[in-house]
């Protein structure tokens, strides 16, 4: 039976805490729709998308109705571009345009896959595709772009990053009159997830059915509201159990939005992915959870701490409620996104190298920061190195999406609007790592024993 | 199968009849009231069956805005509450 204690609380969540689900991700294989012909090849991709996908931004808008619970975002996510590329050929671009008019016709608000995997080296389509993607991400709306350059069990393709240094400074370059949105839609990936639904780095891999349903839900403002009523003196063991046990109410709405839209759609249900994504509004940040728990600002001394004990807390909690959750699973912190991480580093308090240690135990990566304009592309090629590096190490996820802000310096802001929100440039190092990064080849794989 | 009516905002006369006019005027039946008045304020949380409902969850929400348009009205299934807080 229903109590009003709980009816209150879900309510609470939904208006005030800034519950929602934040996507439906539908992946869809695009292998039947290779073709030797280019043109035949595109017009497929668009008519099995639009098939498959045609009801999914309706379906999305009835279970909002009928919950009262908002579904932010719908989105599909496709077989990487770049196999496709290797059967047909021709302009790799003629893909993403086929891929943006059928996100357009279908009312989507992305699309990913624009893809390429080539940690352990490249294959016919890839390299083709790698380049074409500043051009791809310039010329369409919707596309979503990713590169997996590295994995534990195969090393880092280190030609791989140093083409994708220049690649990222060439997707801002082509859409510096649009505040360099290019790149954001960029995402560089090391050991990534083949059913994550959250965009920029969806993308519908090779092991998936032809076609399923992946739910995100989020709900940054939820765990903090929770953690706010905690005393200031309750033990950490609390914390992380308060958090855990938010999170299991949270992924179980998640549940129930992702077997309704399966079902209303007569596609097989996917993963839920349950991360913690901040959005710029108030009290919708990872940034102010860390607050929460008792660090005056986020990026100071003991937020490492505190992101391993959220992450590893919300993992806990999605994995009791749902019997399939995948993809990221985590906190994300995307520094652009979350209007505590915004002050955080407009104050100075939150650096690069504070960022990368956060990335060790968070569920993603460097995302969405905003580098000098004048950062060499070699930089970022060493930069999206280390990241990978802690990755593979690691054996987690992580992913780099920075944003060379081309034309201004550091201090200054890029405002990209909407859900992107407002990225403070962050400073760099700016000893030269060109040499090391120009040697290319590859790392290799690391140890999975002796670990120390 | 049931759903949950939460209707606040502030206190005039004829709510309670009017939202479940709206409920009747559907075919659907009220099972549980719980209200109060904070302050001038009104909230109510009302638990109905939906089993013959004669429209949409949302088609519901629209007739009681209608009678009801300075209040705010959801309409909300009630399996997201049963899911969420019961394993």
């Amino acid at each position: 039976m229903l109590n009003m204690k709980d009816i209150m609380e879900t309510m609470t969540m939904i208006q005030e805490e800034h519950l929602d689900i934040r996507t439906i991700t539908m992946g869809i294989s695009l292998l039947d729709c290779c073709d030797t012909d280019i043109d035949k090849s595109c017009e497929k991709v668009y008519e099995k998308i639009c098939r498959l996908a045609g009801n999914l931004v309706q379906t999305g808008e009835e279970i909002e109705k009928k919950y009262g619970i908002p579904i932010v975002n719908k989105r599909v996510s496709v077989t990487p571009i770049a196999m496709l590329t290797a059967v047909s050929g021709g302009d790799p671009v003629k893909y993403a345009h086929a891929l943006d008019k059928a996100a357009k016709k279908i009312g989507v608000n992305f699309i990913g896959g624009y893809t390429a995997l080539v940690q352990k080296g490249f294959a016919a389509g890839d390299r083709e595709l790698i380049e074409s993607i500043p051009r791809a991400l310039a010329e369409t709306d919707f596309v979503c772009s990713s590169v997996n350059v590295g994995s534990t069990k195969a090393g880092i393709n280190m030609d791989a990053v140093k083409m994708m240094g220049n690649v990222v400074k060439e997707a801002s370059q082509l859409t510096s009159d649009r505040q360099c949105i290019g790149a954001a839609k960029l995402v560089v990936f090391c050991n990534a997830p083949e059913d994550n639904p959250f965009m920029a780095g969806a993308f519908h891999g090779v092991g998936e059915p032809d076609c399923v349903i992946n739910v995100g839900v989020s709900g940054p403002g939820v765990v903090r509201a929770a953690l706010s009523k905690l005393p200031k003196d309750a033990p950490l063991s609390e914390v992380a159990d308060l958090i855990k046990k938010t999170a299991f109410k949270i992924t179980r709405m998640g549940q129930l939005v992702g077997s309704e839209a399966s079902a209303k759609l007569g596609v097989p249900f996917g993963i839920i992915d349950l991360s913690l994504a901040p959005t710029p509004a108030v009290g919708d940040s990872v940034a102010h959870i860390l607050k929460e728990i008792g660090l005056e600002q986020c990026g100071t001394h003991g937020t490492t701490a505190a992101l391993a004990m959220l992450n590893d807390a919300v993992k806990k909690g999605g994995v009791m409620a749902s019997s399939s959750v995948g993809g990221l699973s985590g906190a994300f912190i995307p520094v652009s996104e979350d209007a505590g991480m915004i002050d955080a580093a407009e104050a100075g308090t939150l650096t690069l190298e504070k960022l990368e240690a956060m990335t060790a135990v968070c569920s993603v990566g460097l995302d969405m920061i905003v580098l000098p304009g004048d950062t060499p592309a070699d930089t970022i090629s060493a930069i999206i190195a280390d990241e990978a590096a802690i990755g593979m190490v690691n054996s987690k996820t992580t992913a780099v999406r920075v944003i060379p802000a081309i034309g201004h310096e550091a201090g200054e802001v890029l405002d990209f609007g909407g859900l992107l929100g407002t990225g403070p440039i962050m400073k760099i190092n700016r000893k030269s790592s060109s040499v090391m990064i120009q040697r290319g080849g590859r790392i290799p794989a690391p140890m999975q024993s002796l670990k120390n | 199968m049931k759903a949950v009516i939460t209707v606040i905002g502030k206190d005039m006369v004829g709510i309670l009849a009017k939202v479940s006019t709206a409920c009747a005027e559907s075919n659907v039946n009220v099972v549980e009231v719980t209200q109060s008045i904070l302050d001038k304020y009104f909230a109510m949380i009302m638990l109905v069956d939906i089993q013959h409902m004669e429209c949409s969850l949302d088609e519901l929400k629209e007739s009681i805005l209608q009678e009801v348009p300075t209040m705010t009205v959801h309409v909300m299934h009630e399996d997201i509450f049963n899911s969420m807080h019961r394993i």
